[in-house]
């Protein structure tokens, strides 16, 4: 079992949600997030006064996949969430040891 | 109908010199009407009774249209405090601290209407001593439906009353965006409670009530212009402000730490409300419904259409973008400084008094802020106290007779009706409301720090005064 972490600008999640919904990928965790990397931010003014906005919004998906499924869920959310500018974020991947399943106890790939 | 004519017409001449009809004086304007009729004494009487009647039906009609319209324009006027100020300087704040100043607002909504019943209304209107009224209308005493003739003579006192008020709210309430975000409750309460009666009630009474050294209409010893307030509520307001932020001191973090308006579509809302509001502010000072009223009218749209304008150009041209806060703090401005000349002024002045107040105070909030690094964390100097005082001086230079002959019939007004002293006189009422404003301001400031004490503790301010003084939330929005 991997876990696919992939932070997206907020315009592409649409996207991304359907191209994994295409792969047969129905499990997901979603959250507005924070941040930046090599983007640079925007600057601000009111009144005269400038503020510079570097924590960028974005959107974090969170899956637990079937080892069999990794690469082609990574391929999905490469193809929908590039716009080839700087910002468009990174897919993280990392080894799970175990899933439970809350309703029946059900443990491994089988409870995803 | 020939005759209902010459009637009525003799009838107008008479009201509207505000002559009683005694049995003396009606034979000589109703003598062309009798005299086809036989000249018996029955018939003369029958006319005379008719005439009275007519009188009094004319009378009643006029009363009855300019105390719609003054009813009106008070509600108004109190739509600019509550929602409009409030939520213009809600907006502005940042989220935590959205409450503490509505509530400010709101607060003084209640605060103030009592002090005005109490003795507030007498001390701006009652009596005619030349600096301050006095307690003739203490408790409203003497106030009631008949009208007051040395203010508005065809309206109900009670309703010159009321009217009145709104301006005396929303005066103090101008102030808390100096103050925002670090001003505690009680003494906010407490000051504005002593700044109403210390600054603004001798001001008032100067500027507008009978024998008041300031008052142009009623021959003050420095006529100033000022149509609505330009100097009672936005120079003293304004000028105040500054006090206040420079005694106070920065907000914590202040300049380093942003501190962006937290919703700009409130500001939105309140500026759009200020605007409609400022129709009774400004129209209403006619305190009738006649042509000086529709003048003052378009006279405070146009003026604060070209401000929003001259702001948002100067912004353009300085930072390459015009900005939604920039459209609507020059609005503002701009009906700030057409204030004093609404009733004084035609169209096309009005456009030049917004457009330079625009410009003005736009760099006001911007330029000359940042020179001298006070925290008016809301702009209500840069807007009021500048707008205001551009406003007063401009007054004098573009007052038509034409449009109001307050000196009376033939008699030039403004400078550039060949009257230049106006300016002068002008000046004189902006340097005494800023006098007043400053000394009063200083020395209230000083008296509920010690009392109460102004500032909240740092940690307060940081958690921010909607928890810290009130215990609420303005957005429980996961509740």
């Amino acid at each position: 079992m991997m876990k696919i972490e992939a932070i997206i600008q907020p315009s592409r999640f649409e996207s991304v949600k359907e191209a994994l919904l295409e792969i047969g990928i129905e499990g997901m965790t979603v959250t507005e997030v924070r941040g930046h990397g090599r983007q640079k931010g925007h600057t601000e003014v009111y009144r005269g006064r400038e503020y510079t906005v570097d924590l960028l919004p974005k959107i974090k998906l969170e899956m637990v996949l079937a080892d069999a499924l990794v690469n082609r869920a990574v391929e999905a959310i490469l193809k929908s969430a590039k716009t080839g500018k700087i910002g468009d974020g990174k897919i993280f991947i990392s080894r799970i040891e175990e899933a439970i399943r809350i309703r029946n106890e059900e443990r491994g790939e089988g409870a995803l | 109908m020939k005759w209902m004519g010459v009637v009525c017409c003799c009838l107008m001449i008479l009201v509207l010199t505000a002559f009683p009809l005694s049995a003396q004086q009606s034979p000589a304007p109703a003598a062309p009407s009798t005299s086809t009729a036989s000249a018996t004494p029955e018939v003369s009487q029958a006319v005379r009774e008719k005439l009275n009647q007519l009188e009094q039906k004319t009378t009643a009609a006029q009363s009855s249209a300019d105390n719609a319209w003054m009813l009106v324009s008070a509600a108004l006027v109190l739509l600019m405090t509550g929602p409009g100020l409030a939520l213009f300087y809600g907006g502005l704040v940042r989220q935590k601290n959205v409450l503490a100043i509505m509530m400010q607002s709101f607060a003084l909504m209640a605060l103030i209407t009592v002090l005005w019943a109490l003795v507030g209304y007498s001390l701006c209107f009652g009596g005619s001593g030349p600096l301050i009224g006095n307690f003739e209308h203490a408790f409203l005493r003497g106030v009631g439906a008949l009208p007051n003739p040395d203010y508005a003579g065809t309206i109900p006192q009670t309703t010159f009353m009321i009217y009145q008020l709104m301006f005396a709210i929303i005066t103090p309430a101008l102030i808390t965006g100096a103050t925002a975000e670090r001003m505690k409750f009680s003494g906010t309460v407490l000051f504005m409670t002593l700044w109403f009666l210390v600054v603004y009630a001798p001001m008032a009474h100067m500027v507008w009530g009978k024998g008041g050294f300031l008052n142009a209409s009623q021959g003050g010893r420095f006529p100033t212009l000022d149509f609505a307030g330009g100097t009672v509520v936005h120079i003293t307001s304004g000028v105040s402000a500054l006090v206040c932020a420079l005694y106070l001191g920065k907000r914590t973090g202040y300049p380093k730490q942003p501190m962006p308006p937290h919703s700009l579509v409130l500001s939105i809302i309140g500026a759009c409300l200020l605007w409609v509001g400022w129709f009774g502010f400004n129209a209403g000072s006619a305190l009738a419904s006649n042509g000086l009223t529709s003048s003052a009218f378009v006279a405070t749209h146009f003026g604060a259409a070209a401000a929003a304008m001259g702001w948002s150009l100067a912004e353009w041209i300085r930072n390459g973008r015009a900005s939604a806060l920039g459209a609507i703090s020059g609005a503002v401005a701009g009906l700030v400084a057409i204030t004093p000349a609404a009733g004084f002024v035609g169209p096309m002045p009005a456009l030049a008094i917004g457009f330079i107040a625009g410009v003005f105070c736009y760099w006001m909030v911007t330029r000359f802020k940042a020179m001298f690094g006070y925290d008016d964390a809301l702009d209500a100097f840069g807007v009021h106290g500048a707008g205001g005082t551009i406003g007063a001086l401009l007054t004098g230079v573009f007052a038509q007779a034409a449009i109001n002959p307050i000196f009376g019939k033939g008699k030039r007004v403004g400078g550039l009706d060949g009257r230049w002293s106006q300016v002068g006189n002008q000046l004189m009422g902006v340097l005494i409301a800023w006098g007043i404003a400053l000394v009063g301001t200083i020395v209230l400031l000083k008296l509920v720090d010690l009392l109460t004490g102004l500032r909240v503790h740092e940690e307060h301010e940081i958690a921010g005064l909607d928890i810290s003084l009130h215990g609420e939330e303005g957005y429980n929005l996961e509740s």
